[in-house]
């Protein structure tokens, strides 16, 4: 569970603050999807929940411990977090890269064992990436990469996953492949998801509940079904939005463009 | 690859063995083995000495500062991200050759050791306070060109110690910068084998670590690591290790950049296995190059000079060769 409460956070010297009173619930083994534009606080909001910036204000609870004094390795086994695609300095291998998802679990001065490299390759084959495993991270497809980093993430064996952009370099088929893992494995191990994402028909699809953030504040938050409206969406992002309705789905798309 | 590993590991002691075989002084292969045995047993003789109080030794010292300088080189890459940092480029050589030009100079009383180490632990010191940001972090570009900033600094405060000297001074100076290992004897072995060894085991220990942390902070603290400690931890090794290879070579460039790149081509990039082959490559690479420096004229060519001049074109091979694979993109 994540429960978010009174977040806010401000840049030195800055004006106005990039995240206002920001408070949100994401119960167990539900899939909440964080929408908002370019610059409403996102990365932001993603940062103090992941602990990775400090002097956030108000709290964060993951499965109810409160998260400020926690250690790096204390909140490492408790959330996981899934970066954008990025490029490492060095071509490590998908194997070699998954296992560094091992390190809260892996003492001081040791090296991971047999058995977190079982639990790597086992990683990999969750997410159907397991003939990748001695191939150069550098040099596979941005949607294997993207799996290869969420493999990581199982690897840590944290109850809480968090997913920042996980679609924004990928096709359109790799878009919905990436997200139907996401969803099938956070079903199997119960996991409790928190993703950022810029197509409301994609979080309309695979969350169990959406966000949307606006100039650092929270203005809807519920199910897809409740939140996800022409009203609401033309309010987040500042254009006309018309809905089109197939096969028991809604599609959104800008009326302006 | 396991053949590879058991060939890179092995190479040091086939170089050191090699290297015992080759001197001004001519031995035969026969004599050396008898010198050897007759060491071991504790008779005296001309080619005794030879063997194992001038060639031994500086076979010894020249693989520990190989191993050092190299061992530095690729944890300063792992951990400030950078495949093209090393002592040398972040001021860590210049800042030790300062303390030991200081101390050559004006203070023959203080150890050159620690002279090194506050020299070169003042330089990286300041190379990270300038390139430290307003919120704490660090970015990669910037503490490299602190580094290149600080490495000048120091460089001109040598030129100004060697301008101030006394000739008798400069000379020694001049000579112990160029990088050699020509004066060798087992004392220096002992006193740069401690801080070789202090500054390399703690990295030896921690080497997976460094895979954790090449792939960036706000990453690495995701995975549960304590980043700036840890760095801090890394860089004082790397800065000792470093550090205690000058005091008794002076400068040697290029093994703490390219033999960290040579091994990462051959045996990949996972630093498990990188650190220790680094540490046999560097070794192995500074014996055979000081093997040149003494048998390649009549004249000890300071060993600094052989690593440059066989490294610079041999990296451009490298480069060009597969230089994208190595550095990941």
């Amino acid at each position: 569970m994540i429960r978010v409460e009174g977040l806010s956070f401000r840049h030195h010297h800055a004006p106005r603050a990039v995240v206002e009173d920001v408070s949100f619930t994401v119960d167990n083994g539900r899939i909440a999807v964080l929408l908002g534009p370019n610059g409403s606080g996102k990365t932001t909001l993603f940062k103090c929940i992941a602990g990775l910036w400090k002097s956030c204000g108000g709290t964060v609870r993951l499965d109810g411990r409160e998260t400020d004094g926690l250690s790096f390795r204390e909140r490492a086994l408790l959330l996981a977090l899934v970066p954008q695609d990025h490029t490492p300095p060095f071509p490590y291998t998908a194997l070699e890269t998954v296992l560094m998802g091992r390190a809260p679990h892996v003492g001081l001065y040791a090296s991971p064992s047999a058995r977190d490299v079982d639990k790597a390759r086992a990683a990999l084959e969750t997410v159907g990436v397991g003939h990748l495993a001695d191939r150069p991270y550098t040099r596979v497809s941005g949607g294997e990469r993207q799996l290869i980093l969420i493999a990581r993430a199982l690897a840590q064996e944290s109850p809480i996953l968090l997913l920042d952009e996980p679609t924004s370099h990928l096709d359109f088929r790799n878009q919905h492949a990436v997200l139907s893992w996401v969803r099938r494995v956070a079903g199997d191990k119960g996991l409790t998801v928190l993703m950022t994402l810029h197509d409301p028909n994609l979080a309309a699809h695979f969350a169990h509940q959406v966000v949307l953030l606006k100039e650092g504040c929270v203005i809807a938050d519920g199910i897809p079904e409740q939140v996800l409206n022409e009203g609401s969406l033309e309010q987040l992002y500042g254009v006309g939005i018309g809905t089109v309705a197939d096969a028991g789905r809604r599609l959104f798309y800008p009326r302006s463009a | 690859m396991r053949t590879k590993t058991v060939l890179i590991i092995a190479a040091p002691f086939l170089a050191a063995l090699l290297s015992l075989f080759l001197g001004a002084y001519g031995i035969s292969p026969l004599q050396v083995l008898s010198a050897l045995r007759d060491g071991l047993a504790g008779v005296d003789s001309p080619e005794t000495a030879i063997i194992l109080d001038i060639r031994l030794p500086r076979i010894v010292l020249a693989g520990l500062a190989g191993l050092a300088l190299a061992t530095s080189g690729a944890t300063l890459q792992a951990v400030l991200r950078n495949p093209l940092v090393d002592p040398f480029i972040l001021g860590i050589s210049s800042g030790a050759a300062f303390g030991c030009a200081l101390t050559i100079g004006f203070a023959p009383f203080i150890p050159l050791q620690a002279a090194a180490f506050l020299g070169g632990g003042l330089a990286v010191l300041v190379a990270c306070l300038i390139a430290r940001t307003g919120d704490g972090g660090m970015s990669r570009l910037s503490l490299v060109l602190s580094g290149v900033i600080v490495s000048a600094f120091f460089s001109a405060m040598v030129s100004l110690i060697k301008f101030f000297v006394e000739p008798m001074k400069l000379q020694s100076i001049v000579f112990w910068l160029m990088g050699s290992f020509s004066l060798a004897e087992w004392s220096q072995a002992r006193s740069a084998g401690i801080g070789i060894l202090l500054g390399c085991v703690p990295v030896l220990l921690l080497r997976w670590r460094l895979n954790v942390i090449s792939m960036g902070d706000e990453e690495a603290r995701a995975m549960g690591i304590n980043v700036s400690r840890k760095r801090v931890v890394f860089i004082a090794a790397a800065t000792l290790a470093a550090t205690s290879a000058v005091a008794v070579s002076g400068i040697i460039g290029w093994v703490g950049l390219m033999v960290p790149h040579l091994v990462r081509m051959l045996a990949g990039p996972d630093h498990r296995r990188l650190i220790p082959l680094t540490m046999a490559g560097g070794a192995t690479f500074m014996i055979l190059a000081d093997t040149v420096a003494r048998n390649l004229t009549d004249f000890d060519i300071p060993v600094g000079i052989i690593t440059a001049v066989a490294g610079a074109p041999f990296f451009v091979y490298l480069m060009k060769r597969n230089g994208k694979e190595c550095w990941g993109r």
